[in-house]
């Protein structure tokens, strides 16, 4: 039987090319050099590539307890941000943010700080907006986790393009550290035939581009350009299984998970965070991602305790406030629940030395919540924070107090900071060009 | 007397010669659309074509729910780059079970000349034969003739003619042409200057509303032969499809999609309240309706109204426990539990579905019910009213009185009716969902709560009733269920709300549901039938050359 081949694309020749032939050339992928003796840098000199993500869980701020009484740099940790002092001078604190947009609703604050528009719907986040940016040579374009069971997300590349989240950390390990994981210090590199003839196979697929593409109106073209998008993510990801992985000294593979147990129980929540802030490090450390978002247990939240059968959410709309306190004692609680999940993510990334840094210091987290004040569901005094130095771009140890700005500056900053090139951000009122540039090194 | 012989004979008379019957009116408004298969859709598909035994080994994207249906959402969705992540593991999971040596033997109907060489004549016997069906059309020349291409070249390398065949049939699998149902549009020559759907995107339509799979191959060939664009041909295959007990699936997708039992995924309740809600009863709860529902629905090809007072439905020892109810039947230890009919006697309150663990249990707090979720999901899942969602800047203090102590959820939800700032939307929720309060918030039977026996009254838009029994026959009675049903089976089926230009399409079906004693097996004949579920107003618009993708 013959076949025409005049209609198959060159890339995929090239790539037959390569398993036709019996010696593979081995290119070298993100990594293109050696590490330096110190493990900071390739041995040319480039600092290792800074990672970025979301943290996000609603419900978030309660009047008075959020906000440092000093700004700049000699602010007092308050209350409900003591979890985090070990970490003070690789943080940054922001006060008084708004977010501007409809009558607000749990979604209203995510939205705004990373998507920086909430009308009918949520246009693109931040983490994909840097993402495309620095993580596009990496194994895993980005991973997403959610921490109570669900597969919910904060993560867009559109309106109705959600990155949905890994619930299961077993599932996340095998993954990332599955039979497809590359050590990138093994001794020994051998390109898997099998991933050669798969990487081939799927360009036969990915070929059809075009001609599908030009038969379809103006958003069908989008979402089918979407699913073309995320196929050519599967195909770097297979590019990147064949060449050889430049030396990442930080590299550790973590034990493998036995067991997992998630639920909407905050004590599983917490646990399950701890362990998806552990393989997320790893991955990171071992190259294998640049981008991560972590949605601890959503906006209308309902994580609970074991004891209790009431979630989250509705103690912040009908707890009464205690008289002495001055707050709502039991969403106070759930909300240093939080920041000390926070805090153990941030201690993840902490934890993993790179020569005289950590981790920690080459990346940058971005956590915020939906309200200022929960029970009003108020959109003024929104607490935001970042955590990591975005491999120096980013000065830590402050506390910002923007009052009325909206919450778009953080976002902004940040991506001129991972290299983005943008001037201005945010829609109607929360578009700003104003950025933090007493933060930006 | 007189007067009943004479209705009656009237009753004959229309049943024999039959109600007469209006033509279609002439609409236009219809949609040629790009839909995200859905889970169930892939799953049945997988296993109609290569078999029960098949496991899938991957996770699904969520589903997107647009305008109260999650068909209408896959219209809308793409394919994420984790989601395409997952949809490639269950193709290689798929496409290494199909050529495995345990099921090569009945799957793969050739046999290479040689097991460690290409055999480009059996792959492409292979490749068109499940091409075909996964596309839900023939592949064209060059589909077939690259998948050929790309099976030899692998089969080459990996030397082994079923790692070629493996690789080509996962290409397949993670296809846009499978992934997506791609509605094509042609001329129509019955209608000069209009268009319509060709033969193939009208046996996929027709196949995913009735049976939530792909064309089988009889419905294939009918396309085909073109025999689907003649009205004896589509009756043909339309009366095939509603005999067989495929229907069962078709019926049971749209109202897992209608009842929004996803949701159930995320639903947790506190088990220390009640520890009789586990996994396996959250099934069983959504197994019970379903069961009810079909057997009322199509077995007995009853009136869709009753669903919501029948006195019949199933239930396991489980859920006989849940609802007070015992269920005793014996089975072998270490199997599941057997469903049981039931028929409860007149005036029961457990009548209906809407006293289901399935609504009462998937609109309820964790560790308590909820009126105002049940009532707010009555109004628009049943009805198609809009609830509005509470305003952004509500006060709550208004209604928090830390000091007082409710003894019963009527007495507490009170507190929103009596404040003007609450009233005005839970004045339209509560009162309907307070009649359902003999159900907890595990969909456990109750009479008391805290001590106190529970008040049952309710009232729905200026009818009051007591009890389940009477929120069930009042739904029953009111006009808006009929017409909500008829909307929602309409967009669910075309993946598209109404819009104007169809509102007389969707009159006229209702009023043909209604002469037809709202039998959803005869309502389904129409929609197939009709013009209207397969009117499209043209080709989509040509966008401009696509860039490159870096």
């Amino acid at each position: 039987m013959l076949i025409k081949r005049t209609d198959v694309a060159s890339r995929r020749t090239v790539l037959r090319g390569f398993m036709g032939g019996a010696a593979v050339t081995v290119g070298l992928p993100l990594l293109d050099v050696f590490l330096n003796s110190n493990g900071n840098a390739f041995a040319s000199g480039a600092a290792l590539p800074s990672c970025f993500g979301t943290w996000f869980q609603g419900l978030g701020g309660a009047p008075g307890l959020w906000e440092p009484k000093v700004i700049g740099a000699n602010y007092e940790m308050n209350q409900q941000m003591r979890f985090l002092a070990p970490f003070k001078k690789k943080i940054n604190i922001y006060s008084g943010l708004k977010a501007h947009g409809r009558a607000p609703d749990h979604t209203i604050g995510q939205a705004i700080a990373f998507a920086g528009n909430y009308e009918d719907t949520i246009p693109q986040t931040i983490d994909t907006i840097i993402g495309d940016h620095i993580g596009t040579k990496t194994r895993f374009r980005s991973i997403e986790v959610a921490c109570d069971g669900s597969t919910d997300s904060v993560s867009r590349r559109g309106p109705n393009i959600v990155n949905a989240s890994e619930p299961s950390p077993i599932a996340l390990y095998a993954r990332i550290f599955g039979p497809e994981f590359k050590d990138p210090n093994a001794a020994e590199f051998t390109p898997d035939p099998d991933v050669m003839v798969r990487r081939s196979a799927l360009s036969a697929v990915s070929e059809q581009r075009e001609a599908l593409l030009r038969t379809l109106g103006a958003s069908d073209r989008a979402r089918l350009d979407e699913y073309f998008s995320s196929l050519r993510e599967t195909e770097k990801q297979l590019e990147i299984q064949l060449e050889k992985p430049a030396p990442m000294a930080a590299c550790a593979v973590p034990a493998k998970l036995e067991k997992e147990d998630t639920g909407v129980i905050i004590d599983q929540a917490r646990e399950t965070q701890r362990i998806f802030a552990k393989l997320i490090a790893h991955a990171m450390a071992c190259g294998q991602t640049q981008v991560f978002n972590v949605n601890f247990g959503g906006g209308t939240s309902r994580l609970r305790t074991a004891e209790s059968a009431e979630v989250f959410h509705i103690y912040t709309h009908e707890e009464a406030t205690d008289p002495k306190l001055g707050y709502q004692p039991t969403v106070n609680w759930f909300q240093e629940q939080t920041l000390q999940a926070v805090t153990d993510f941030v201690a993840a990334l902490d934890s993993i030395k790179e020569g005289d840094g950590t981790l920690l210091d080459r990346s940058l987290m971005m956590y915020c919540t939906d309200h200022g004040y929960a029970r009003y569901h108020t959109s003024d005094n929104i607490p935001m924070l970042t955590a990591g130095g975005a491999g120096g771009r980013i000065k830590t140890g402050y506390h910002i107090h923007a009052p009325g700005d909206p919450m778009t500056r953080v976002g902004l900053t940040v991506q001129q900071a991972l290299g983005v090139p943008v001037d201005k951000w945010g829609q109607n009122d929360n578009e700003t060009s104003k950025t933090f540039t007493e933060i930006l090194a | 007397m007189i007067k009943t012989q004479k209705l009656l004979s009237t009753v004959l008379a229309l049943a024999i010669a039959g109600p007469a019957v209006a033509a279609e009116p002439a609409t236009s408004g219809g949609q040629a659309l790009i839909r995200r298969v859905t889970p169930s859709q892939y799953t049945q598909t997988i296993k109609d074509i290569f078999g029960e035994g098949i496991k899938l080994g991957g996770r699904f994207e969520p589903d997107l729910r647009a305008n109260g249906l999650l068909a209408v959402g896959t219209a809308k969705v793409s394919v994420t780059a984790t989601g395409f992540e997952q949809y490639y593991t269950m193709a290689r999971a798929i496409a290494d079970q199909v050529t495995d040596k345990d099921h090569r033997s009945t799957l793969i109907t050739c046999k290479p000349a040689q097991a460690r060489s290409p055999d480009d004549a059996c792959t492409k016997q292979v490749i068109s034969q499940f091409g075909r069906l996964l596309f839900r059309r023939p592949l064209t020349s060059s589909e077939l003739d690259a998948q050929v291409i790309v099976a030899r070249d692998a089969a080459t390398s990996l030397k082994d003619f079923y790692a070629g065949l493996r690789v080509g049939l996962t290409n397949l699998l993670i296809s846009p042409m499978f992934l997506f149902r791609q509605e094509n549009v042609e001329a129509d020559p019955a209608h000069p200057g209009k268009y319509r759907l060709d033969a193939y995107a009208k046996a996929t339509r027709l196949s995913y509303l009735l049976w939530d799979t792909a064309p089988d191959d009889l419905l294939l060939r009918a396309a085909e032969s073109g025999e689907l664009h003649t009205d004896k041909g589509l009756k043909n295959q339309v009366t095939r499809m509603l005999g067989s007990k495929r229907l069962e699936l078709g019926v049971r997708a749209y109202f897992t999609d209608m009842l929004g039992f996803d949701e159930f995924k995320t639903l947790t309740k506190d088990t220390v309240i009640y520890p009789k809600y586990t996994n396996v009863l959250t099934s069983q709860a959504q197994e019970q309706t379903l069961r009810t529902i079909v057997d009322l629905l199509v077995t007995n090809r009853g009136d869709y109204r009753d669903i919501f007072t029948t006195r019949k439905t199933f239930l396991t020892p489980s859920l006989g426990i849940l609802y007070a109810v015992p269920v005793v039947v014996d089975r072998p230890i270490n199997t599941p539990e057997l469903w049981v009919p039931v028929e409860y006697p007149e005036g029961d309150p457990r009548t209906g579905i809407l006293t289901h663990a399935s609504f009462v249990a998937l609109h309820s707090h964790p560790g308590r019910s909820s009126p105002t979720l049940r009532g707010k999901a009555l109004r628009e899942v049943f009805l198609c009213q809009k609830v509005p969602q509470p305003p952004g800047n509500v006060n709550f203090e208004e209604v928090q009185d830390a000091n007082s102590v409710h003894k019963t959820v009527r007495a507490r939800v009170n507190a929103h009716l009596v404040n003007p700032v609450c009233a005005g939307c839970h004045k339209i929720t509560d009162p309907i969902g307070l009649a359902l309060e003999n159900f907890d918030s595990a969909g456990g039977f109750r009479t008391h709560e805290n001590g106190e026996k529970i008040d049952t009254s309710g009232e729905l838009s200026g009818v009051k009733f007591v009890g389940s029994g009477g929120l069930g026959q009042t739904i029953h009675d009111s006009e808006a269920v009929a017409s909500c049903f008829v909307s929602r089976v309409f967009s669910y089926a075309t993946g598209a709300t109404p819009v104007q230009s169809q509102s007389a399409f969707v009159k006229y079906a209702e009023q043909r549901f209604t002469a037809n004693g709202y039998r959803l097996p005869d309502f389904l004949q129409e929609i197939a039938l009709s013009d209207a579920f397969f009117q499209v107003d043209g080709p989509r618009a040509p966008a401009p050359a696509a860039q490159k993708i870096q």
